[in-house]
């Protein structure tokens, strides 16, 4: 992977989106095994109706995971320096999840040349299901 | 409304091997296709001594144990109620097949948002490899609706 110069990026740049595929049921059974988190909300649609819900629903780790991929995917991971998300909505059976990412800012963090990129998880009705933020550092 | 006793709380502690299998069950999980998640050559020629986690990874540590789903019964928060709200990793180094993590977390804030409706409860923790060297640091703050 060619890493990205920090002299070449500019604010404003995107990084290139991540289309997933809709979210279905295999892919919550795979991630609830690959990932630990075995609550049935996920993978039991009766366990997702006694909690009042219409059905199963995509993990936050798994939209976490989708989004820091169009991170790795611009920049090799040992650049990145820190990683978080919000989660601001039920992914829902069916939502096919669009990953993006913007450079908002160059900076200087702890002797490093830096950027600050902003993420973001959009399904197809464009309802925004996670926001982040990615700070990686480059040569 | 949780008590506030909670905060200062410490989880018991977990430790998670990192596995070759498992992360290529991760990698697929996630749809993750770049080879340096599941192919040794290609992570060694990255600079990896061997397949490294991926950035969300090491949140298994905490599944894995028990030790997450233990806090929400000392906490009782049902499966039912709970969201994940954040979730933040600072990272120090990679974490490779053959490095064990063990992760120490904390409850470092309660509070209750729009009149009682939610509970948020802070946990940090910090994940160091089998030499005492920092890994990451993570940051969870989970909601409960009443």
């Amino acid at each position: 992977m060619n890493t990205p110069r920090f002299d070449s990026v500019r604010v404003g740049d995107e990084l290139p989106a991540l289309q997933m595929p809709p979210v279905d049921r295999a892919m919550l059974a795979l991630f609830a095994g690959a990932s630990g988190d075995h609550n049935p909300i996920h993978v039991d649609t009766d366990a997702a109706r006694r909690a009042g819900l219409p059905d199963v629903f995509a993990h936050g780790m798994l939209g976490m995971a989708w989004v820091g991929r169009v991170v790795t995917g611009w920049a090799p991971q040992s650049r990145l320096r820190r990683f978080d998300a919000r989660f601001q909505g039920i992914t829902h059976l069916g939502n096919a999840i669009r990953c993006g990412g913007r450079v908002v800012e160059k900076l200087e963090h702890q002797g490093e040349h830096c950027v600050r990129i902003e993420l973001r998880g959009t399904n197809q009705f464009g309802q925004t299901k996670i926001v982040g933020e990615a700070l990686v550092a480059l040569p | 409304m949780i008590d506030k006793k909670w905060i200062g709380h410490e989880l018991p502690v977990s430790e998670l091997p990192i596995e070759r299998g498992r992360l290529r069950l991760f990698a697929k999980a996630i749809g993750e296709t770049d080879p340096v998640y599941s192919d040794l050559p290609a992570a060694r020629a990255a600079g990896y001594p061997d397949l490294p986690a991926p950035p969300t990874f090491l949140f298994a540590a905490e599944l894995d144990s028990g030790a997450a789903f233990g806090l929400l019964e000392d906490l009782d928060i049902p499966f039912a109620r709970l969201l994940h709200g954040e979730q933040r990793f600072d990272y120090h180094r990679a974490a490779c097949v053959g490095d064990t993590v063990t992760v120490r977390s904390i409850v470092t804030d309660v509070y209750a948002r729009k009149n009682g409706a939610l509970d948020f409860v802070v946990k940090t923790s910090r994940a160091t490899n089998q030499r005492q060297e920092l890994v990451a640091e993570l940051r969870t703050t989970l909601v409960c609706r009443r």
